[in-house]
């Protein structure tokens, strides 16, 4: 059975591996240079990163951001869904091996090839940014480079992705077998996935270990400030090196949540334009002096492996259920 | 040796159109003592036809003493029917020659001919069988 | 002889529609079955459940004493080779024997290249590349090899030229004589069935119409002609399949174990298209109402 399935699957395991191979080559080609520049340069090497290292930084991250998406869709959903559809499964199930044995080898090797592909290329870029990563976690400028914390950079850095690429690998699987087409599966495991990517930081990751929390002053000069929602919020950035700020809160003279009241808008008001900078710290002043404050929580950048490995274990459990339910699922209700 | 074929619009079942071509043969006398029938795999596949079929016609052509099996060997013929039937076609070709002759006198055209013969072997073969 | 297939009141149904109901089946092992019966009467649903495809949604089946698809043992014991003859369009040739060889534990594989070799195949032929007689030959030898006790077969020359229909007859048949192989193929060819088949079962709307030994069937069928009269005049053995009638004439087409001695009845001979296509034809009610299907089993000519 492994035979069959290496046979089917190694013309695409062999293109993957071969792309992950020449990108991990181009890393390691300019990967020392960056090494040797952040010993001498230490945090400010933020400001001295060459223009192709620059490009290649943010090519790292979409390609890992990628990576179990692109194995979710094509080598996931087409797995079993392809079968289905040519009728080839007709073949497959009548040879001599159970239809349970057969879906656990083409999961066990697919899975396995996956978190191999995408282990890999995560291994590569976080060796190749880690020392833009440690620049920025040293307190490095934040405006061009990502802390390792930042959603974006986080699915992009340690071993998160490994567990990402296999949860989307069985998800496109047990999409394909319900389903049962190839193209529509491939579109509903890409939906499903980036959703799934998305909501993870929004509403779950800032909940897999305890955060931090501090109470900045407002006033003009502290942490640097900025307003939403037609000064009906206010937002704080701390100057915490390599944080991620997961929530805001307005607090009043007594310490209790509350909303920004609405002097301060008011005080904002223009006629056209925006108000100028000398308005905006008067009215910070004004608002600081009425002993309001602002919190805000944030995972420290202490928590990096805490939370990668939360999450690692969250997304492979994920897969577990899902392989459970495709193993259901083929003997009970295919065909 | 012999080569079967089967006719789909003969109405007989396959298994008695075998018998029937050995029994012809044995008549033209192209089947002769001692002839080996084709194995029943080789006519399976050759007609593309139930083995299961040959074998039923074997076993009636065995069974009516016309040919016997040999294990490991095959199928053999044992008897011919040529003499015995030939000597005998002669007169009975004179009396239906006279019975068609005393038809077309009764003014029955062909079909009716070969309807009354039909209906009445029919008939008789019936009486045969109850 | 002991049963291949049985099956005890089995039944499948998709969503609202029913593709087969209330199935009584005891193939006797050692037979060539044809399974005929208009399109969607449920011929492939009864196959993909003998062969473990499908699972039922009402009653059993056994194929070979066992449940379908049980386990490695089981599936060893039949073999399938479904519609349109599915193939690994990657694949060559040579690598389906070698697939074959790998899944099956009596894979014969001395069998198989040789017919792979007598059917003319390149072995490094990509399967997607073969003709669909090629392509049916292919299926056919990975379900002759593998050695089955039962080799199903659903609708395998539905898509064939002529001559490629008669080549995997041929073909079949052979491996039959050699390897005393059961088989239960469906076809909507009834000739191919004549010659090929010993046993047929007829099935229509999702219901076996009749079950039994070709022979069997023949012998216990039966037109009538003569004067125009009433079928509900018949005696109690007599069933009336079809009926026609002009202002003169009646025309039935009865099943009965006993021979007709009504003289005012011309008795003549049925062939197996003529049953087949009686059953087929038969009023709807007649056809949902399965117990004459039973009573013929026992009608031994």
């Amino acid at each position: 059975m492994f035979w069959l399935t290496w046979r089917q699957f190694r013309t695409q395991a062999a293109v993957m591996f071969a792309a992950v191979a020449a990108f991990a080559a181009t890393l390691a080609a300019t990967g020392p240079q960056l090494a040797d520049l952040y010993r001498t340069a230490g945090s400010s090497l933020v400001d001295q990163v060459s223009s192709p290292d620059q490009t290649l930084y943010y090519t790292g991250l979409l390609i890992v951001l990628a990576v179990p998406a692109v194995i979710g869709m094509f080598w996931g959903a087409p797995l079993i869904s392809r079968e289905l559809e040519t009728g080839t499964h007709y073949l497959a199930w009548n040879q001599g091996v159970t239809r349970t044995r057969w879906l656990a080898t083409k999961l066990g090797l697919g899975a396995a090839a996956s978190m191999t592909a995408a282990g890999l290329t995560s291994l590569a870029v976080s060796w190749w940014s880690s020392p833009i990563d440690r620049a920025v976690n040293g307190g490095g400028a934040t405006d061009t480079y990502f802390p390792r914390l930042d959603p974006v950079a986080f699915a992009a850095r340690g071993v998160v992705p490994v567990a990402h690429a296999a949860f989307a690998f069985v998800l496109g699987v047990a999409l394909g077998l319900v389903i049962r087409r190839t193209l529509p599966a491939m579109a509903t495991t890409f939906a499903l996935y980036a959703a799934v990517q998305i909501s993870a930081p929004l509403w779950i990751r800032p909940h897999l270990a305890a955060p931090d929390r501090t109470t900045v002053p407002i006033e003009p000069g502290g942490a640097p400030i900025s307003i939403q929602e037609g000064a009906r919020q206010i937002v704080a950035h701390p100057e915490v090196p390599g944080a991620w700020e997961t929530s805001q809160q307005t607090l009043n003279a007594a310490g209790q949540p509350a909303s920004v009241p609405a002097s301060f808008a008011d005080c904002l008001h223009t006629e056209a334009g925006p108000p100028t900078l000398q308005q905006f710290e008067g009215c910070l002043a004004d608002l600081g002096a009425l002993g309001y404050q602002q919190q805000v929580t944030y995972q420290p950048a202490g928590n990096f492996w805490a939370l990668q490995w939360a999450e690692t274990g969250i997304y492979l459990g994920l897969a577990l259920a899902l392989t459970g339910f495709c193993a259901w699922w083929i003997r009970r209700r295919v065909t | 040796m012999i080569e079967f074929h089967l006719n789909s619009r003969s109405g007989l079942p396959p298994y008695q159109q075998l018998v029937q071509q050995v029994r012809h043969a044995l008549r033209l006398g192209l089947l002769k003592e001692g002839d080996r029938l084709p194995t029943v795999k080789d006519v399976a596949k050759q007609m593309a036809v139930n083995p299961n079929t040959v074998l039923k016609a074997y076993r009636e052509l065995e069974h009516d003493g016309l040919v016997a099996a040999r294990p490991g060997v095959g199928t053999f013929v044992t008897r011919t029917l040529a003499d015995a039937t030939l000597a005998a076609h002669g007169p009975l070709r004179k009396d239906l020659q006279r019975w068609l002759t005393k038809a077309r006198l009764a003014g029955l055209d062909d079909e009716s001919i070969e309807a009354l013969f039909m209906s009445t072997f029919r008939d008789a073969a019936g009486e045969d069988v109850a | 002889m002991s049963a291949v297939l049985r099956a005890r009141g089995l039944g499948k149904r998709y969503k609202q529609r029913w593709a087969l109901q209330s199935c009584d089946l005891d193939v006797p092992a050692g037979r060539v079955v044809g399974l005929v019966g208009p399109n969607g009467a449920g011929k492939s649903t009864l196959l993909n459940l003998a062969s473990g495809m499908l699972t039922p949604t009402a009653g059993t089946i056994e194929v070979c004493g066992g449940r379908p698809a049980a386990g490695v043992e089981q599936l060893a014991k039949v073999g399938f080779v479904a519609q349109d003859t599915p193939v690994y369009s990657a694949l060559s040739v040579a690598d389906h024997l070698d697939l074959g060889k790998r899944l099956n534990p009596n894979w014969d594989d001395a069998v198989a290249r040789d017919r792979i070799r007598r059917l003319g195949l390149d072995p490094k032929q990509r399967a997607g590349k073969l003709s669909g007689g090629q392509r049916a030959q292919l299926a056919l030898t990975l379900g002759i090899a593998k050695r089955p006790e039962l080799l199903i077969l659903d609708e395998p020359v539905a898509a064939l030229d002529p001559l490629a229909r008669r080549e995997f007859m041929q073909d079949l048949m052979e491996a039959v004589a050699e390897h005393e192989l059961s088989v239960v193929l469906s076809s909507h060819l009834v000739s191919d069935v004549e010659r090929t088949c010993d046993y047929v079962i007829v099935l229509v709307d999702s219901h076996v119409q009749v079950a039994g030994d070709i022979d069997d069937l023949v012998a216990c069928h039966h037109r009538l002609t003569g004067p125009r009269r009433d079928p509900d005049t018949l005696p109690a053995g007599q069933h009336v399949l079809t009926a026609s009638h002009t202002d003169r004439q009646t025309t039935l087409l009865v099943r009965t174990d006993t021979a007709v001695h009504d003289p005012t009845w011309t008795v003549g001979p049925l062939g197996l298209e003529d049953i087949v296509l009686a059953y087929m034809t038969r009023p709807a009610d007649a056809v949902r109402d399965t117990r004459p299907a039973l009573e013929v089993l026992r009608c031994s000519g």
